[in-house]
C-alpha cells in the first residue's frame, strides 16, 4: 500500500508553493479548456487539486509496481534482440501501469491529449519514479523531449508526434557519438536531403543513447556538408515505425542497469526537420539539455529520497551493543546530514521547476500573442533565474545523491556492501548522475556566468528579504554574513583574474558552490519561517552544514594566489 | 457488484471492540480486494465487446460511493448506490435479495463481483444472486479467455489445477485473487470524474456544484433506496437475515508441536480416530 506522494510531506509542501498560483494562471489562460475537454480545470483550485490527484496516481504506480520490479529489472536489464532493444519484463510491467494510469504527455497541451501539468508537477513524478527506480526514471523522463517538438517543431510535426507521445510512446534524444560526447559541436551523423522521397536520410553512428531504441528520437545531425562546427548541426525527428537505425549494442553499465544505453547505426534512416537547420545544437539542445538537466536534479532528489528512507529504516531496525544503532549520535547524525541534504535538494530543484514553468509559458503565450510590457520584464527576469538555477540544481541534487547513496551503503555496515540489500543498487545507480547531462565540472561551466554577471548575488538579496520568525531571524542574519564573504572572494578572484587568466576559472567550483549553499539555505531558511515543525531543526543543520562548505571553500580561496594557476597546471 | 469493506489487512491493535465486534471506524474503508479483481475482469470484458458499458453497483452507506468513484476513476462508466437504513443488519440472505432487486432493475448481460468480501469472507452473495436471478454462474474466474455477444469463456482456479469452462449469457462470474490485478487510476478519468456525487451527496452539495453535475450528467451516480426496487419488506435487512449471531469468540491461534506420520494405515487410523474424538471431523 505504499504511496510515494502521499507519503512524503516535503514533496506535497512544494506542490502548495504560493507561486503555482501564477504558473496555473499561465499555464491555464483563462481556463478556456474547461468548455472543450472534460477533464480540464474551472479554476485555481480545481487546477492544483486535479494535479494533487494525479501525483497520487505516479506515487501509487512508483509505491505498489515500479519499486517492487526494481530489484529484478536491475538484474535482468534490456537485451538487443533482432537489432531492437527487448527491455527487462519489470521494465514493460512499469510501462504498462504508467500508460494505464494515461501518464504520457504530463506537460504537454490537450490538444495533442496531454494533461497540461506544469513541470514542476512533472518534476515531482520524476522523482518519485526515480525513488522507485533510478534507471527506470531515465525512460519514461524522456517524455520530456516532446517539450522540445512542442516547442520549435511544425503544427504538422507536433499534430503527428504529440498524441503518441501523451499515449505513452517513448522518447530518446540521439546527440553524443564516439568522439563528440560533452563537446558536442564535433557531431558527425550525416543528415542528407533525399528530394525524391521529400525526406532527410541519416546516416552514421551515435553511442551512449539512453532509450536509444525509443518509439520517437529527437537527433542532431549534420545538415550542412563540409561544416565542423556547431554552426552546420540540425535537430531532426526519427520515427521508429519508419525502420532504418539499427542497435548495435548495449552497453554494460555500473548502474542504472534498466535503462538500456545504446550504441545506434543509421543506414538511410528517414528524418524531419524540427525548426530551422543550423539552429540544432545552438538553440534546440540547448532547450533539451536545460530540461534534461532539470530531469536529472530530479532523479537525483529521488535517489536521494530512496537512499535516506533505506538507511533509516536499517538503523531503525539493526541492533548493536542491546540498542537500534540509530541511538548512536554518530549514525544520528549522518542520517541528520542525509535529511538535510534531501530536503536541499528537493528545495532547489523545485524552486528552479518554478521558474523554468514562468518562463516557458510566457514564451509559448509570446508565440500566439505579443507580450504586454510587464509579462516581457517577468519572461525576462525568471529566464535568467532559471538559467541561473537549473546547473546548480542539477550540480547539487546529483552530488548530494552520490553522498547519500554512500551514508546510506556506511550506515548498513557491512550488509550495505552486499547484494542484499538495496543501498548497494541506488550506490551504484547514483554514480551516473553527476556525470550525464552535462558533468558537474560542466554544469560549473554555466553556473560561473551567473556569479560574474551577478544572477545569484541579486537572488541571494532579494531572498534577504524574505520574511523571518523568531526562530529564523539569527540565521537569517548569519546568512547575510556569508554573502559578504561571497562578495568578498568573488572580488578577489575577479581582481587576480584580471592579471592572471586562468585564476577564475582554477576557483569556478568553489565560487558557484558558495552561492549554491547560500541559496538553499535562504530557500530552506523560508521554508522554516513559513512551517517551523516541519522545517527548522533540517534547516539549521543544514546551515550548519553550509556554513561549513562555504568557510572552507573562502578560506582555500583567500590562501590561494596567482601562482597556483600554474601550480595546477 | 463491489463493496466497501474495512481494511482487515491492516490491523492495528484498535481493530476490534471489546465486544468482540470489528471497530469499523478504526479501520479505513476500502474497495474489497477481489472486487477489484472482478472491476479489472469487467474492463477487459468492455475492451473486448463494443459498445458495452461496465457500472458498479454497491450497496451500503452514504459513503460508500467513494467505491464507485473510484471504479470510475479506472475505468467504469457509472454506478449504483443501493442505500438506505431498510437494508442495515442485512447478512448474505438479505443483501442478495436486495442485490437481485436491484439488478432486475438495471438488467446487466453480465454480472462480474469478486469471489468474497475480506469482511465477511463467505463467497456466499454472488452465488445467491445468482440463484435468485436464475442465471448461469462461474466461481473462482481466474482469467477472460473468449467473449461475444452469446457466450463466454472463463478459466477457473482450482484447488489443484484450472479448468476453462463456456457458459451462455446472461450469467454471473465470480472473481479470484489469483486474477489479474486491477488497474490503476486514469489521470483524465481522475480529473473528470472526481466531481461525481451520489444523490443524497448532491442534496447536501453547494449549488455551485449542484449546477455543475446536472450540466454533466455522467457525474451523477444514480441511488437506489428500497422503495426503488419494490421489496419485500420482511425479506430485507434485519428481519430477512435469518444468521443469528449466538456468539463471539477471540481465537488466538497457537503454534503447536507437529506430528509426523509414517505412511503406515495404522499411523493414519490412529489419527483419523484422535480427530473424530475430538470432533475435528465427522
Amino acid at each position: 500500500m505504499a504511496n510515494f506522494y502521499t507519503d512524503n510531506k516535503d514533496l506535497q509542501y512544494h506542490l502548495s508553493h504560493p507561486l503555482m498560483k501564477r504558473i496555473i494562471e499561465l499555464k491555464e489562460r483563462n481556463f478556456a479548456d474547461a468548455a472543450e475537454y472534460d477533464y480540464a480545470p474551472q479554476d485555481t483550485e480545481d487546477a492544483l487539486d486535479s494535479y494533487r490527484r494525479v501525483l497520487e496516481i505516479v506515487g501509487d504506480v512508483c509505491g505498489e509496481v515500479i519499486a517492487a520490479n526494481a530489484e529484478s529489472v536491475d538484474h535482468e536489464g534490456p537485451r538487443v534482440v533482432n537489432d531492437h532493444v527487448e527491455y527487462a519484463s519489470g521494465t514493460v510491467r512499469n510501462i504498462e501501469a504508467l500508460n494505464a494510469a494515461g501518464l504520457g504527455g504530463m506537460t504537454l497541451p490537450r490538444k495533442y491529449d496531454g494533461l497540461n501539468m506544469p513541470v514542476t508537477c512533472f518534476a515531482m513524478a520524476n522523482e518519485m519514479v526515480a525513488r522507485a527506480d533510478a534507471g527506470f526514471e531515465n525512460i519514461w523522463g524522456l517524455q520530456d523531449c516532446a517539450e522540445t517538438i512542442n516547442e520549435f517543431a511544425s503544427e504538422e510535426i507536433k499534430a503527428k508526434f504529440l498524441p503518441r507521445v501523451s499515449a505513452g510512446e517513448t522518447c530518446a534524444m540521439d546527440l553524443t557519438e564516439p568522439d563528440a560526447g560533452s563537446d558536442l559541436g564535433a557531431v558527425m551523423l550525416k543528415a542528407s536531403w533525399d528530394e525524391a522521397a521529400g525526406v532527410w536520410r541519416l546516416n552514421g553512428c551515435k553511442r551512449f543513447i539512453t532509450n536509444g531504441d525509443g518509439d520517437i528520437s529527437l537527433v542532431l545531425a549534420r545538415t550542412e556538408e563540409g561544416t565542423k562546427d556547431a554552426r552546420g548541426l540540425s535537430m531532426l525527428i526519427y520515427d521508429k515505425r519508419d525502420g532504418g537505425v539499427k542497435v548495435r549494442r548495449i552497453e554494460n553499465k555500473l548502474g542504472i542497469k534498466g535503462s538500456p544505453t545504446c550504441e545506434l547505426v543509421f543506414n538511410n534512416a528517414p528524418a524531419v526537420l524540427v525548426g530551422d537547420r543550423k539552429m540544432g545544437l545552438i538553440k534546440y539542445v540547448m532547450s533539451l539539455m536545460n530540461a534534461a538537466r532539470l530531469g536529472i536534479a530530479a532523479q537525483s532528489t529521488g535517489l536521494c529520497e530512496a537512499a535516506y528512507r533505506e538507511a533509516l529504516k536499517y538503523a531503525g531496525e539493526r541492533e548493536q551493543f542491546g540498542k537500534a544503532i540509530i541511538e548512536f549520535a554518530a549514525v544520528r547524525e549522518m542520517l541528520k546530514n542525509m535529511e538535510a541534504k534531501t530536503l536541499a535538494s528537493r528545495a532547489m530543484l523545485y524552486e528552479t521547476a518554478r521558474f523554468v514553468d514562468i518562463y516557458k509559458q510566457l514564451t509559448h503565450i509570446s508565440h500566439d500573442r505579443s507580450l504586454e510590457a510587464e509579462e516581457r520584464q517577468e519572461m525576462k527576469f525568471y529566464n535568467r533565474l532559471a538559467d541561473g538555477f537549473t546547473p546548480l540544481a542539477k550540480m547539487f541534487a546529483s552530488e548530494y545523491a552520490n553522498e547519500v547513496a554512500y551514508d546510506s551503503i556506511q550506515i548498513h555496515g557491512g550488509s550495505g556492501y552486499m547484494k542484499d540489500y538495496a543501498c548497494e543498487r541506488l550506490y551504484r545507480d547514483a554514480r551516473i548522475m553527476n556525470i550525464y547531462e552535462g558533468t558537474t565540472q560542466l554544469q560549473v561551466v554555466a553556473a560561473i556566468n551567473h556569479v560574474t554577471k551577478g544572477t545569484y548575488l541579486e537572488q541571494i538579496m532579494r531572498y534577504e528579504e524574505n520574511a523571518r520568525t523568531e526562530a529564523t531571524e539569527a540565521m537569517g542574519a548569519q546568512l547575510v554574513e556569508l554573502r559578504k564573504v561571497y562578495e568578498q572572494v568573488v572580488e578577489r578572484v575577479e581582481t587576480i583574474d584580471k592579471e592572471t587568466t586562468g585564476y577564475k576559472e582554477f576557483h569556478s567550483r568553489r565560487l558557484v558552490e558558495i552561492a549554491g549553499y547560500i541559496i538553499m539555505s535562504h530557500i530552506m531558511l523560508r521554508q522554516a519561517a513559513e512551517c517551523e515543525a516541519e522545517y527548522l531543526n533540517p534547516t539549521k543543520i543544514f546551515v550548519k552544514y553550509a556554513t561549513k562548505k562555504i568557510t572552507e571553500a573562502a578560506s582555500y580561496i583567500n590562501a590561494s594566489e596567482a601562482e597556483d594557476v600554474a601550480l595546477f597546471a | 457488484m463491489a463493496k466497501q469493506v474495512p481494511d482487515t489487512r491492516n490491523v492495528g491493535k484498535d481493530a476490534m471492540t471489546p465486544e468482540g465486534t470489528v471497530n469499523r471506524a478504526a479501520l479505513a474503508a476500502i474497495f474489497n480486494p477481489e472486487d477489484l479483481n472482478a472491476l479489472e475482469m469487467a474492463l477487459q470484458m468492455k475492451e473486448r465487446i463494443a459498445g458495452s458499458e461496465v457500472y458498479v453497483l454497491t450497496m451500503g452507506p452514504q459513503r460508500a460511493s467513494d467505491v464507485i468513484r473510484e471504479a470510475m476513476f479506472r475505468g467504469a462508466d457509472g454506478g449504483y448506490l443501493l442505500s438506505g437504513k431498510e437494508f442495515a443488519g442485512s447478512d448474505t440472505l438479505a443483501t442478495s435479495y436486495a442485490l437481485s432487486l436491484a439488478l432486475r432493475k438495471i438488467e446487466p448481460d453480465i454480472i462480474v463481483a469478486g469471489r468474497q468480501a475480506i469482511d465477511g469472507d463467505t463467497a456466499q452473495v454472488g452465488p445467491q444472486v445468482a440463484e435468485k436471478l436464475d442465471l448461469p454462474q462461474i466461481t473462482y474466474a481466474e482469467e477472460l479467455v473468449d467473449i461475444n455477444d452469446t457466450q463466454i469463456t472463463i478459466k477457473r482456479r482450482l484447488e489443484r489445477g484450472s479448468e476453462v469452462v463456456v457458459s451462455p449469457l446472461p450469467a454471473l462470474i465470480t472473481v479470484n485473487s489469483s486474477a489479474k490485478e486491477c488497474r490503476p487510476r486514469n489521470a483524465k478519468r481522475v480529473m473528470k470524474f472526481k466531481y461525481a456525487l451520489a444523490t443524497s451527496e448532491m442534496a447536501a452539495a453547494d449549488d455551485q456544484r449542484k449546477a455543475f453535475i446536472e450540466e454533466r450528467p455522467y457525474l451523477h451516480i444514480v441511488e437506489l433506496a428500497a422503495a426503488d426496487v419494490d421489496p419485500d419488506p420482511e425479506q430485507l435487512g434485519l428481519s430477512g437475515s435469518p444468521t443469528k449471531v449466538k456468539k463471539i469468540e477471540n481465537v488466538v491461534f497457537q503454534a503447536k508441536e507437529a506430528k509426523t506420520l509414517t505412511s503406515d494405515d495404522k499411523d493414519i487410523e490412529a489419527l483419523m480416530q484422535e480427530l473424530i474424538a475430538s470432533h475435528t471431523l465427522g
